[in-house]
């Protein structure tokens, strides 16, 4: 695919192909976030917190046992971030916390005050989707799809960590993250061609 | 996952008494107890957040490494004074699970959990390490008690973490379970004041053990060759669809080989 394809051109090119079927946006942008779930009905519990997502600030009313990934999927609507097994092994709920990858099944909520946390939905400037993103779509890095968010905020930690140095660096350093479609190769194909790029331009 | 309330007190004096009461359980990293939270296996009235008592951190002076109970795993493995003065616990740190989990998890946590599959554990009994809490110092060998037991009363609380240097020799390897990437089995070898010694964690139905025979070879001859001979008794080995007591029992030597080259 063309460099600098944009979000917009891709949704308009799977409409298109898919013949009117709905097209699922790869990435959706804070700003046309899907609108949030009702609150639920306030319990004793429940707490008044504030997070900062995507440099947005977002007021939240929470029991202490929300996770972060039932936070943003569930109340802030920002349903990018996946659900895989809930319990730290798939790493499909991948986000980043203050600049490092955590799983969002396995952080709560009320923690996160006071942290930057990036979602999917905030790596796109705009309509221009992210190197990272951009090298999925060039490499065909996903069959469903599914594990394709946690993949990128993975890959895109990974590279500012350092560890793109070898195909084998790379697989080490996203063992975090499973593929049910087994599309690893082609993971590691675009992550490798962004830290190449980057290593050109430096 | 039960409701709780959550506090997050800003004194060691003050978490101790919040865990006084009996349902109260402290929360590290959180990458072991919130799963065990969601399988509704534990029910706390209260979650004590640990991450505003200052216990994360590394110091490093002449004769010792103290290391906070709340030091992430990720900042050991990152550790250059760690690296230098005990190389195997920063391979092992760095080894454990993934990247995101490396980035929550505390060594405290997973000392205080004593899974018979986590890493800690055997660098922590290898290496003769003393566990501080805030009442008293537990030396390693009666910490570790069998799996998922330990000295710690239930309103204990890990504070550090002390290693006593010089470390002559140290080093780590284990046999990943390829997707959760937890011990199958697991050797630490260690030489140091404390004189040689091998911890095996992953193996065993008791959690983490000393090999004495492993220990006495590699006391006269620090080699591979000294111990590729000792074979370990398959009873109470862990035996599970990842692989049969016996199948453990031979991963110990190859493991304990591994580490004594790679520490040599
Ligand atoms: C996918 C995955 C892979 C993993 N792979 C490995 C691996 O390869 N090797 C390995 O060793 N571990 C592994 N782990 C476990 C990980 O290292 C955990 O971080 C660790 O076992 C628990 O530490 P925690 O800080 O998350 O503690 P928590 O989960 O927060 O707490 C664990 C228990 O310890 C208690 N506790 C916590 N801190 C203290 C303290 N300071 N004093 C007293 N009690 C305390 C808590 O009340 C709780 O009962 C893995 C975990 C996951 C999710
Ligand atoms: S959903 Fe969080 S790791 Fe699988
Ligand atoms: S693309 Fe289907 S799980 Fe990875």
């Amino acid at each position: 695919m063309k460099p600098g394809l944009t979000r917009r051109g891709l949704i308009g090119r799977s409409v298109a192909t898919a013949g009117g079927l709905a097209a699922v946006p790869l990435v959706t942008p804070a700003e046309a976030a899907i609108p949030a779930a009702p609150a639920p009905v306030r319990t004793p519990e429940m707490v008044d917190i504030v997070l900062q997502v995507n440099g947005r600030r977002l007021p939240l009313t929470i029991e202490p046992r929300v996770s972060l990934l039932d936070a943003l999927r569930e109340q802030a609507g920002l349903t990018g971030t996946k659900k895989g097994c809930d319990r730290g092994s798939c790493g499909a709920c991948t986000v980043h916390v203050d600049g490092r990858r955590v799983n969002s099944c396995l952080t709560l909520a009320i923690r996160c005050q006071g942290r930057a946390v990036t979602t999917i939905e905030g790596l796109a400037e705009g309509d221009e989707l992210h190197p990272v993103q951009a090298a999925f779509i060039r490499h065909d890095a996903f069959q469903c799809g599914y594990c394709t968010p946690g993949q990128i905020m993975a890959a895109t930690a990974l590279l500012d960590e350092g560890h793109a140095g070898s195909d084998a660096e790379i697989r080490e350093y996203m063992a975090g993250n499973i593929c049910r479609c087994g599309a690893y190769n082609h993971i590691v194909d675009a992550i490798r061609d962004v830290a190449s790029q980057a290593a050109g331009k430096g | 996952m039960y409701d709780f309330t959550y506090q997050k007190p800003s004194s060691i004096a003050d978490a101790v008494k919040l865990l006084a009461e009996p349902e109260a359980k402290a929360l590290a990293g959180g990458q072991t107890f919130i799963p065990v939270l969601k399988q509704r296996l534990n029910k706390p009235s209260t979650l004590v957040d640990l991450a505003g008592l200052g216990l994360a951190g590394i110091k490093a002076e002449g004769d010792k490494i103290t290391i906070g109970a709340m030091t992430t795993h990720g900042a050991i493995a990152a550790s250059p004074e760690i690296k230098k003065a005990i190389p195997g616990l920063s391979m092992m740190a760095g080894w454990i699970g993934d990247t995101q989990v490396r980035h929550c998890g505390t060594m405290g946590g997973s000392l205080a959990n004593n899974d018979p599959s986590a890493c800690y554990p055997a660098a922590v009994l290898a290496l003769n390490a003393t566990i501080v809490t805030d009442k008293r110092r537990i030396g390693a060998d009666e910490y570790f008690q069998g799996m998922f037991t330990t000295a710690l009363a239930t309103d204990e609380l890990i504070t550090s973490i002390e290693f006593a240097l010089p470390v002559e020799k140290s080093a780590y390897e284990k046999f990943r379970n390829p997707a959760s990437r937890y011990a199958m089995v697991g050797v630490f070898v260690a030489k140091s004041a404390a004189g040689v010694r091998v911890a095996v964690t992953g193996a065993s139905q008791n959690g983490v053990f000393r090999h004495t025979e492993m220990e006495q070879a590699l006391s006269g001859n620090w080699s591979p060759d000294a111990i590729a001979h000792i074979k370990t008794p398959p009873g109470g080995l862990n035996s599970d669809i990842h692989g049969s007591a016996e199948y453990r029992a031979h991963l110990i030597t190859v493991m304990a080989k591994r580490a004594v080259a790679a520490a040599s």
